[in-house]
């Protein structure tokens, strides 16, 4: 909440823009929230201490290289951004339900505050939910997905995993120190330029996306080259698991719209910093080049984060259908499609600018052409289940509530994509009202499917079915009641962003908005609930063979959780399901005759140490300490180098640990071979072959 | 999938002898790719570039400053020191440390002359009254063509790292795969400079 009188026109040598007055101690949510959040820090740093788990953390999890426990971290970073992306959800809902004029005023946000609760909003849904309950995802199965040990460049892959976090650490602290943009999540200029946003909110926006983006590009490099070179013998891409080809296509696209994003934050950092004129309104900038540049990154990136998820359905179907997926080629060629037409789609994003009749129409109809291989793949999926013995469990649950409410987003997006429709409905909640149909419905019950069909995968028990189906029935009712009257309300001219409003029409659906809201935070609730009983009654979900589904790629080849090392022994792929073809053929579960060395890389201080010096140069740089940023800058200049001179960062394990630790593998096989409980997962069934070959 | 894949005899599901992965073959795979992204960061420079190649708001264009010669100079030095590289890498392959570091040697300097040039450059644009604030063109002119030297910069920064690799430890599988590293990085800055060379200065005198 920056009055103005705070702002440092002329930065302190030593601290630079920040003064006392830059903490917003006077704001008591805000001050609540901080000492809540130091409270909570405080004891959980308390309890590692106390329980002597510091140098474990430390050992085991902070220097991991190991792409498995990378992922778990990026999936509870997730977690955590989710709590406080959802608050700013339920602060925005609840200020619009009440903020109609004459019966109760304006709401108790500010504008400014509003302003920044939705850019928060949108950048910590995008950039630290989603992005990261992904990349974990990716993290987590697709180096067992395709038979390898680790990824291609472990160092790497763990300096990614904190740069994101140092991102998110960015955009935290500017709730406590400074302010937030109220630009909304895309920071247009001249809106986000310096003579509109004089304060600091936009340059903790630039170095938050700065650094974390930088970290998602290496990350993309990482798995382009795991996934194209590091697949078990005999597995061709086109018997690669489909949640492999989705995100290795989801990882070209990183490859190729984030060094965008790169540039156009730079440039926008230049304009602010040195006053360039890129985006400015005098001088000959171009404002519009801006959104230009951001949406050929933005819409690429919409299908970074829908793709994984489209290979985790299929997945999921295939499994709990108990067949061959259905047109896998189909499905792996739409993929293809999307990937490259994701790319000349970015104009629909503006429309209004006044491109003319012809641009528009290229673009329309080349938006309007993605839903013919996403179609492609919604008849994938229903045709798999036709004729399959379908089992209904939670992920099963998340991908038929995605089916429907994704569909009806995708319809929504048509009519988007119709320039003269879109001249009337964009900027208003018809398209928020879209959006989050396809991000929530599409993308995030896919990661949440994902979350429940893997979780034993990492941490060799089962979430809690019962609640996970309350979780999803939830979620599902919560989202269709808060935002189909979005919908509505985009019909009735209600615009995006609105802080206030005097059209008493609308509040009836703004409130109907709001409860959904509740609904979706009781499913939030629910979810924790869920993890928390699931972790306290581990002992009864137990998966003893690696196999909790009776699934049918690698990944479940190996136990739950998989050793640091992932296989034993290199899987020598004939098929596309290739668990299923050694179940079929009484290969699964059967200790291996010999055992030999394997390399492993070593855990490295390095990630975090040089993302944590990249870190305070981006706030440095926010609030200009230019020692600071010169110091932190070459800190991290040494502290490459120094790891550069390291010699050894790699080690073989032993064959007496590989057998001690497969041997514990093979005894839980068979004691759960043994076990009277028979549950249709239970290994007596395995060996019979559950799919048709169709 | 009509066929149903029957598995021989002695299948395990399991390869009968682990393999030696190559690793270098993983970092030389995923350099080309960082090089691909990096190409990506440059087109978009570019393509600003060209949408604000008009904007001058009134003030100095390029044709009022661009001298032909002085950038045709610049332009032989970060050339020659493409080929110099390759006769490194020659060097290299051959195992001759001394003709490594003398090659490595030349590049360093030819690369030192480049940005000398161009540091000289932006310093007498900025005098004669064209800075990176002065228009949007030249906004664009100082982000491409200071995005390009900031590269080589980088570029000569880790030459000197390598050397100290290759004094301790001699050409080792490790230190040629830095090294083809390197040289693919230096041969990439070199096309992008003529592509520099052609759209900003050439085109920017015609």
């Amino acid at each position: 909440m920056a009055n103005k009188a705070t702002i440092v026109t002329d930065p302190d040598p030593i601290f630079g823009k920040l003064t006392w007055d830059s903490i917003p101690y006077h704001d008591p949510i805000i001050l609540t929230t901080f000492l809540v959040v130091v409270m909570v820090g405080v004891g959980v740093l308390g309890a590692v201490v106390y329980y002597g788990k510091l140098r474990y953390l430390w050992d085991e999890w902070l220097t991991s290289v190991d792409h498995k426990k990378i992922g778990i971290m990026y999936i509870i970073a997730a977690f955590i951004m989710l709590i406080r992306g959802f608050s700013d959800a339920l602060l925005m809902r609840s200020q619009q339900a009440l903020a109609v004029s004459e019966s109760s005023g304006v709401g108790y946000l500010p504008p400014e505050h509003y302003d920044q609760i939705f850019t928060a909003h949108g950048v910590i849904m995008i950039f630290f939910v989603a992005m990261p309950l992904i990349v974990g995802l990716m993290n987590l199965v697709v180096p067992l997905q395709i038979g390898a040990r680790d990824v291609a460049f472990p160092f790497l892959n763990s300096l990614s995993f904190w740069l994101f976090v140092v991102g998110a650490m960015l955009v935290n602290a500017s709730l406590f120190v400074g302010e937030f943009a109220a630009t909304g999540w895309l920071a247009y200029p001249p809106l986000s330029g310096l003579e509109y946003s004089p304060w600091v909110g936009v340059d903790y926006w630039l170095w938050a996306l700065q650094i974390s983006g930088i970290g998602t590009l290496l990350s993309g490099v990482n798995f382009f080259v795991t996934i194209i070179r590091m697949r078990a013998p005999g597995m061709t891409l086109m018997k690669m698991p489909v949640f492999t080809w989705t995100s290795l296509c989801a990882n070209v696209l990183i490859i190729l719209a984030f060094p965008i994003l790169t540039v156009t934050i730079t440039l926008l950092t230049l304009d602010r910093y040195l006053g360039t004129a890129f985006f400015t309104n005098d001088l000959g900038g171009n404002q519009m080049m801006y959104v230009n540049l951001i949406w050929a990154w933005g819409h690429p990136e919409v299908y970074i984060l829908i793709l994984p998820a489209f290979g985790i359905f299929s997945e999921v179907t295939a499994t709990f259908s108990r067949k061959r997926l259905f047109g896998y080629t189909s499905l792996v060629w739409a993929t293809a499609c999307i990937m490259f037409l994701s790319f000349i789609v970015w104009l629909h994003h503006f429309f209004t600018m006044g491109a003319g009749a012809s641009v528009n129409a290229f673009f329309g109809i080349a938006t309007m052409i993605i839903s013919i291989p996403t179609g492609v793949k919604i008849f994938n999926w229903l045709f798999t289940m036709y004729k399959g013995r379908v089992r209904f469990d939670s992920p099963m649950w998340w991908t038929a509530s995605f089916l429907i409410t994704f569909t009806i987003g995708g319809v929504t997006g048509v009519m988007l994509a119709i320039p003269a429709a879109n001249f009337v409905l964009h900027n208003s909640l018809f398209l928020v009202a879209h959006f989050h149909n396809v991000i929530i419905g599409g993308a995030l019950f896919g990661y949440f499917a994902g979350l429940t069909y893997w979780f034993p995968k990492a941490t060799g028990f089962k979430l809690n079915e019962t609640l996970g189906k309350w979780a999803c029935a939830l979620w599902t009712i919560g989202f269709f009641l808060a935002f189909m009257p979005l919908y509505v309300l985009g019909f009735m001219g209600m615009t995006r962003r609105l802080n206030y409003y005097d059209n008493p029409v609308w509040n009836d659906w703004l409130l109907v908005a709001g409860f959904g809201a509740l609904i979706v935070l009781l499913a939030i609730c629910v979810q924790f609930y869920q993890i928390f009983a699931s972790i306290r009654d581990r002992k009864k979900n137990l998966d003893l063979t690696g196999d909790p589904w009776d699934a049918r790629t690698l990944e479940w080849a190996t136990s739950s959780p998989p050793p640091f090392y992932n296989f034993a022994r290199t899987p020598q792929v004939l098929d596309r399901d290739q668990f299923q073809l050694m179940k079929d053929h009484d290969l699964a579960f059967k200790r291996p005759d010999s055992y030999e060395r394997i390399h492993m890389p070593k855990n490295t201080w390095a990630g975090i140490v040089i993302a944590g010096f990249s870190g305070v140069m981006g706030f440095a740089f926010v609030w200009h300490i230019w020692w600071l940023v010169i110091a932190s800058t070459l800190a991290m200049l040494v502290s490459f180098i120094v790891y550069n001179f390291q010699k050894d960062k790699d080690y073989y394990v032993e064959i007496d640990e590989i057998e001690a630790l497969e041997n514990e593998h093979f005894a839980k096989v068979a004691k759960a071979a043994e076990s009277q409980d028979q549950d249709e997962y239970s290994v007596r069934q395995r060996g019979t072959p559950l799919s048709m070959p169709a | 999938m009509s066929n149903i894949i029957t598995p021989e005899a002695g299948y395990t599901g399991f390869v009968t002898k682990e393999h030696h992965h190559d690793y270098a073959g993983d970092t030389l795979l995923g350099f080309w790719i960082y090089i691909m992204s990096d190409c990506i960061l440059f087109a978009t420079l570019f393509a600003t570039y060209a949408v604000l190649s008009t904007s001058f708001a009134g003030g100095l264009t390029p044709k009022d400053l661009f001298d032909l010669e002085f950038v045709a100079v610049e332009t032989a030095l970060l050339l020659f020191s493409s080929f110099t590289f390759g006769m490194a890498m020659l060097g290299a392959q051959k195992k001759q440390m001394g003709q490594l570091l003398l090659w490595l040697g030349i590049t360093f300097a030819l690369g030192g002359g480049f940005l000398a040039m161009e540091l000289y450059e932006f310093y007498h644009f900025s005098h004669e009254g064209a800075g990176p604030t002065t228009s949007a063109y030249w906004s664009a002119f100082y982000a491409l063509v200071g995005t390009h030297g900031l590269h080589v910069f980088a570029g000569m920064l880790w030459m000197i790292v390598l050397v100290v690799h290759l004094m301790r430890d001699g050409i080792t599988e490790t230190n040629f795969t830095r090294l083809s590293c390197l040289s693919l990085f230096w041969h990439f800055l070199d096309i992008i400079w003529i592509c520099v060379f052609s759209m900003v200065y050439l085109m920017g005198v015609m």
